[in-house]
Formats: C-alpha cells, sequence, structure tokens
C-alpha cells in the first residue's frame, strides 16, 4: 500500500511515473514531488498513472493543487495512461472537463 | 430486515490506517459475493470516510481512533465509520460537496470537499449523524445479476 513516485527530465520537460495506491497515506509525498515541478515557467509535466490501482479524492486534491500550480506559473501538467477505474473518478466529479487527459490507452493493459 | 453478521475493528485515526481497512472491506465485500466494480466502490467510499474521520482528529489535536463496524445481511452490506471527536459544523461541510462545475474557474476549485461527494456517488444510501463525534452509515445493495450464483435452480429441474 505504498506509492513509488520516480521522475525523469528532460529539457522543458518532467515526466512523473507513479506505481502503487495513492491515498491519505500517499498523498504527502505525491503532492511534495509533485507540485515543485509545476513551478517553473513553460514547463510540462506529465504523469503516469499507469501503475495506480487505486486512487481516491486525496488524489484529485493534489492534481488540482499541482493544476493550480501550473496555472499561476504557466507551466502545463497533463495526465495519462489511466486505469478505468481512477479514470472514472475523474469523470464523477467532473474534473475529467479541466485537465488535459491523454485517455488513447485508458482500459490500460491489466 | 432480518439477520445480520456484525464485525467491527478499531484502528488509530492515523492515515496509515486508511489502506488496512480498504483491505478488509475488500475482503469481506469479496466473501458476499460483490462484483470487482461493486468492490472498487465500496474500497473508495470507505477510505474517504475515514479519511475524513483522520482529518478531524487531526484538527481536534487528538489521537483519537476510528471505529468501523461492517454489518453484512442477505441483501446488503452496511458500513458504518465513527469517530469521536468533537462535533463539527455539517452544514458547513455538506455546502462544500458536489461536482465540479465547467462554469467554476480552476482558481477557485477546492482541493477537499469531493469525499462526502463520492461517498453519495458511489454507495446507494448514506446517512450522517452528528452528534457525539461524526458517524457515517452508508449502506451498498447486492445486486443478483451476478454469474453462477443461483445455478442450483438449474440442476433442481433434473
Amino acid at each position: 500500500m505504498d506509492l513509488t513516485i520516480d521522475v525523469t527530465d528532460a529539457d522543458n520537460q518532467s515526466t512523473v511515473w507513479l506505481s502503487g495506491e495513492i491515498d491519505a497515506y500517499t498523498a504527502p509525498q505525491l503532492k511534495e514531488a509533485l507540485v515543485p515541478l509545476t513551478t517553473s515557467e513553460g514547463h510540462q509535466v506529465i504523469v503516469d498513472l499507469e501503475d495506480v490501482g487505486y486512487m481516491d479524492s486525496t488524489g484529485l486534491g493534489i492534481f488540482i493543487s499541482a493544476l493550480k500550480s501550473a496555472k499561476e506559473h504557466n507551466s502545463s501538467i497533463r495526465l495519462k495512461n489511466l486505469q478505468d477505474r481512477v479514470l472514472r473518478l475523474f469523470q464523477i466529479t467532473g474534473l475529467d472537463d479541466i485537465f488535459t487527459i491523454d485517455t488513447a490507452i485508458w482500459g490500460g493493459n491489466k | 430486515m432480518g439477520n445480520f453478521e456484525f464485525s467491527e475493528m478499531r484502528v488509530p485515526a492515523k492515515a496509515d490506517y486508511v489502506g488496512i481497512v480498504r483491505l478488509s472491506i475488500s475482503g469481506i465485500a469479496n466473501r458476499i459475493g460483490f462484483t470487482y466494480d461493486e468492490i472498487e466502490d465500496l474500497k473508495i467510499a470507505v477510505s474517504e470516510a475515514i479519511t475524513n474521520a483522520v482529518d478531524h482528529a487531526y484538527q481536534e489535536g487528538d489521537n483519537g481512533e476510528v471505529s468501523v463496524g461492517f454489518g453484512v445481511y442477505d441483501d446488503r452490506l452496511e458500513v458504518m465509520v465513527a469517530d469521536h471527536g468533537g462535533s463539527f459544523d455539517l452544514n458547513d461541510v455538506k455546502g462544500g460537496i458536489g461536482p465540479y462545475h465547467s462554469s467554476e474557474s480552476v482558481e477557485n476549485l477546492r482541493e477537499g470537499g469531493f469525499g462526502l461527494f463520492l461517498i453519495d456517488a458511489l454507495m446507494d444510501r448514506v446517512e450522517i449523524n452528528n452528534h457525539d463525534g461524526v458517524i457515517v452509515l452508508m449502506t451498498k445493495y447486492l445486486h443478483e445479476n451476478g454469474v453462477g450464483l443461483d445455478d442450483d435452480q438449474i440442476s433442481a429441474t433434473q
């Protein structure tokens, strides 16, 4: 019930690879890793959620923080490879309207 | 109504324990025949309720406990989550829940507040009681369109 966070950086882009579960226990470490990436102007942050099997509203809260920070600092954030269940959470809450979600592979490979 | 089986667990009001309760609800829901998607719904709803209780305890500065009760009925599962902190303003909490509407600007988006909304969306019935601490009682019904559970009717006709 842990979350592993790996970040790879290239020029103006960071990719955040998440693996595990995002809940009240793991959300603080995600916030700490993710939000600072959005504070440099023009930076592009991509979050890969392919290996996230569980997420609840604490995860939504972190992504909202990151999105707000991105707007404020003129950077961008996009989410990709969401499993069905995680994508559904964005849909139920209507947040899929404001996030850039790359749904090309949703449904995933599990 | 009818008979039911009741299990209860008490955990420290700490985020570390949300996942442990989630494993328990998963086990109970699986045993009584909920589908994969329903079990995932239950995991989120129960986690949201515990997270609320943990946040509540944290704000109160106490190191309390959260009680979780599981009532297994023939046709449904009831989950009760109770913290023992002081009461909070329920109307305040209710006023802050709901889905995002595209008319709201991102700047005004709240980072919390989706928890109770999700519990309501994912469970069939939710009651919140706010007298001595907060009790969330949520119910999910078993739908009998599962696979293979009623197979014995077929063999009986032979």
